[in-house]
């Protein structure tokens, strides 16, 4: 089986198991994107046929949020903080920090594909400023040492 | 016997190493041959001592923090598990200032329970107020949220009361019950704080106010940026519905509820209401117009309330004790309990819980000890990214609803971030403006095109160029958007904006020979 043949039997899948839900389209690409990390152009027909939508309707939808991206992100996602509370705490310094280790500006990816870098306004951490997240994995009071720590810990994980 | 130790499973706690802390003093516990259950509950919201362990002991609960992986064998030489001293003993939190002055309401059970065991709940007090409103009439149940003075926590202090009694008013085959999850201000945390620490409190709240306007959908919105939240929240309602307090016949007595959580997407403007209605239709999310109130006709067309987390999450308590008891804390109209949350540059950041009325002073400086870095508080902002920055002038403001919007400030959802004298409002401006643009729905000019054009204006004011056209411009350009946006995305920017240029003029290049007009 082909890669893009696997990727739409995820997709179809998906569609099939909540597209009865009232609502469905946020369900349907928050399932996508579970599964394969982002919502692939060639899954717009599929959606869209499901539900009763014009390509146009679901193309609208994906690109309105900010959370889903129709590319492959990298192995983990680094979100990082960019709201007041983490500003107040060093947050900026942080940003740049991370930009500069991971040779990366916001809404890219390593070339070794490890990370994609992308900002966040507010993780609800503010009383552990600056914040950042990898993954489902929360980071409180990040200085530039422990964001090295973490993310040798992350390349090792991989 | 087995000795209770607690260490949260809250997300700003396992930030700061909760569960290495936890695995550790099961594996050392392990080692020693010690019998220990260990339980994960909630955050005290003292995060300045967090990770914060607490041991149960014939003298109480006794609490140590901020505790590190690399204490934890130390703690176990000191005997803590039977309150033995170390430096990091705190002795019982509930006994500290910290906690002993708040009023928790909203937060009674927080941080000193299992969050997903109903066994706990139900031993503290956990739906008795279900109970009481199984007994009332629709109408009796509103009335007692009416006579407590709840206000909408989620940052317009629209009166609940009032909101359901419409909703139970407007007849209907189907009605939903939503409740706003998206937490997206900066600086706030509570309903986060409330999903993983008491699950229950919230559930209860939607099934009350389900059972109070005939309602029987309910639907939890919550940000994608809270996971633990989410998983906290769906064990909750598993538990829930396995024993018969959500489903088709809650507790024998016929009446239905049913209950889903359903994730956002990154989107700040979807915690507006109407925005969040179009998302949990799987639109984008672009504000109605209003009317019609989402109260007449809102998700799917239907009857609808939307609250916020803590609105709903105060029911339970006004129906458990009566909207009396509720509405004899606070101060002129604000009444109740407002859960604050502490944050930015400050040397105790957390969750205090006080009835309105404390001065923003005493919160900063009683309670939160004064900034991080030691250096003056040069400003707050209160109630979010759309909200104003407070110079130290304004510090003595109680915090009330009617005495913040007398200043040109909000209260909103809580949340009170601080900057010390290190901090550059034009770049905070800049900020604001830039937030604005990436947020925007898109629907309305002002806010579209203006957001954009104000980060050109604030650049150029940074960059120190005409500085006497731009400041007109930055003002006018404040005006349209107060004027001419649908929601208060576009329409408050102009607050941390203008603030932040009126009160620290020099930030932004303005001398006293500049014209400011
Ligand atoms: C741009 C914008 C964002 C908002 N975000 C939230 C939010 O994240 N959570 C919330 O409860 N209310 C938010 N609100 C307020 C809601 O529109 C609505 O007033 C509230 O959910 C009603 O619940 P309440 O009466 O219990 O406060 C927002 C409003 C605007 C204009
Ligand atoms: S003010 Fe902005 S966010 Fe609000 S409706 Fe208008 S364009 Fe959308
Ligand atoms: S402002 Fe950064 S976590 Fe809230």
């Amino acid at each position: 089986m082909t890669e893009s043949n696997s990727i739409q039997e995820t997709v179809q899948g998906v569609i099939a198991t909540l597209k009865d839900k009232p609502g469905a389209l946020l369900p349907i690409l928050h399932g996508i994107q579970d599964a394969i990390g982002y919502i692939p152009a060639d899954s717009v027909p599929a959606i869209a046929q499901g539900l009763h939508l014009s390509r146009a309707e679901v193309h609208g939808v994906i690109s309105f949020y900010h959370y889903f991206r129709e590319t492959p992100p990298g192995k983990q996602t680094i979100h990082i903080c960019r709201a007041e509370s983490c500003q107040a705490m060093g947050g900026k310094h942080l940003e740049q920090y991370a930009k500069d280790q991971l040779g990366i500006d916001y809404h890219e990816t390593t070339t070794d594909g490890q990370f994609s870098l992308e900002p966040v306004y507010c993780l609800g951490n503010c009383a552990c400023s600056p914040a950042m997240q990898i993954g489902s994995d929360i980071y409180g009071r990040v200085s530039t040492q422990s964001f090295d720590a973490i993310i040798n810990e992350k390349k090792e994980q991989a | 016997m087995s000795i209770n130790v607690y260490v949260p499973a809250d997300s700003s706690a396992i930030s700061l190493g909760a569960d290495r802390i936890a695995a550790a003093i099961t594996l050392e516990a392990q080692s020693r041959g010690i019998e220990i259950n260990l339980i994960r509950n909630g955050s005290r919201g003292l995060y300045w001592l967090e990770p914060l362990v607490e041991v149960v002991t014939d003298a109480g609960r006794i609490a140590y923090g901020p505790v590190q992986v690399s204490d934890v064998s130390a703690l176990f030489e000191a005997d803590f598990l039977h309150g033995g001293d170390h430096q990091l003993a705190l002795g019982s939190i509930e006994e500290l200032d910290f906690f002993k002055k708040q009023q928790r309401l909203t937060f009674a059970r927080i941080g000193t329970t299992d969050p997903i065991s109903l066994d706990d709940y139900l031993a503290n007090d956990g739906y008795r107020g279900l109970g009481n409103a199984l007994k009332q009439s629709q109408a009796d149940i509103v009335k007692a949220v009416t006579d407590s003075g709840l206000r909408g926590r989620g940052g317009a202090a629209f009166p609940t009361g009032i909101k359901w009694n419409t909703v139970l008013n407007t007849p209907s085959e189907q009605k939903y019950i939503i409740c706003n999850a998206d937490e997206g201000d900066s600086g706030t945390f509570s309903d986060r704080m409330v999903m993983e620490g008491d699950p229950f409190v919230l559930i209860e709240g939607m099934t009350i106010a389900g059972i109070a306007v005939g309602a029987n959908q309910g639907y939890i919105y919550l940000r994608v940026e809270y996971p633990h939240a989410h998983i906290a929240l769906n064990a909750a309602i598993e538990k829930a519905y396995a024993a018969g307090y959500l489903g088709d016949d809650i507790q024998g007595t016929g009446k239905a509820f049913h209950l889903e959580v359903r994730l956002g997407a990154g989107a700040y403007v979807c915690g507006e209401e109407t925005s969040l209605m179009e998302s949990l239709e799987g639109k984008r999310g672009l504000v109605r117009f209003k009317p019609p109130l989402p109260a007449i006709s809102g998700l799917f067309g239907q009857p609808t309330v939307v609250n916020n987390v803590i609105s709903l999450a105060s029911v339970p308590i006004i129906l458990d004790k009566g909207g009396d008891y509720y509405r004899d804390f606070g101060m002129g109209r604000s009444r109740g309990t407002l859960p604050l949350q502490l944050a930015g540059n400050i040397k105790h950041p957390g969750l205090f819980e006080f009835a309105f009325g404390l001065t923003l002073r005493e919160l900063l400086y009683d309670f939160g000890g004064g900034s991080a870095t030691g250096r003056p508080i040069k400003a707050v902002q209160v109630g979010g990214p759309l909200g104003a920055y407070l110079p130290e002038s304004q510090f003595d403001t109680p915090l009330d609803y009617e005495a913040f919007a007398a200043n040109w400030t909000v209260l909103g959802h809580g949340g009170v971030v601080v900057f010390d004298d290190t901090a550059d409002m034009a770049a905070l401006a800049r900020y604001n403006m830039e937030f604005c643009a990436i947020e925007s729905c898109g629907k309305c000019t002002p806010c579209r095109i203006g957001s954009t054009r104000g980060i050109e204006v604030m650049d150029e004011i940074i960059n120190g160029l005409e500085i006497s056209k731009n400041i007109p411009l930055l003002r006018d350009l404040c005006n349209t958007l107060l004027n001419g946006s649908l929601c208060a995305l576009g329409g408050m920017t102009p607050y941390p904006v203008l603030s932040a240029l009126n009160h620290f003029p020099e930030d932004f290049g303005v001398t006293d020979t500049t014209d400011a007009a």
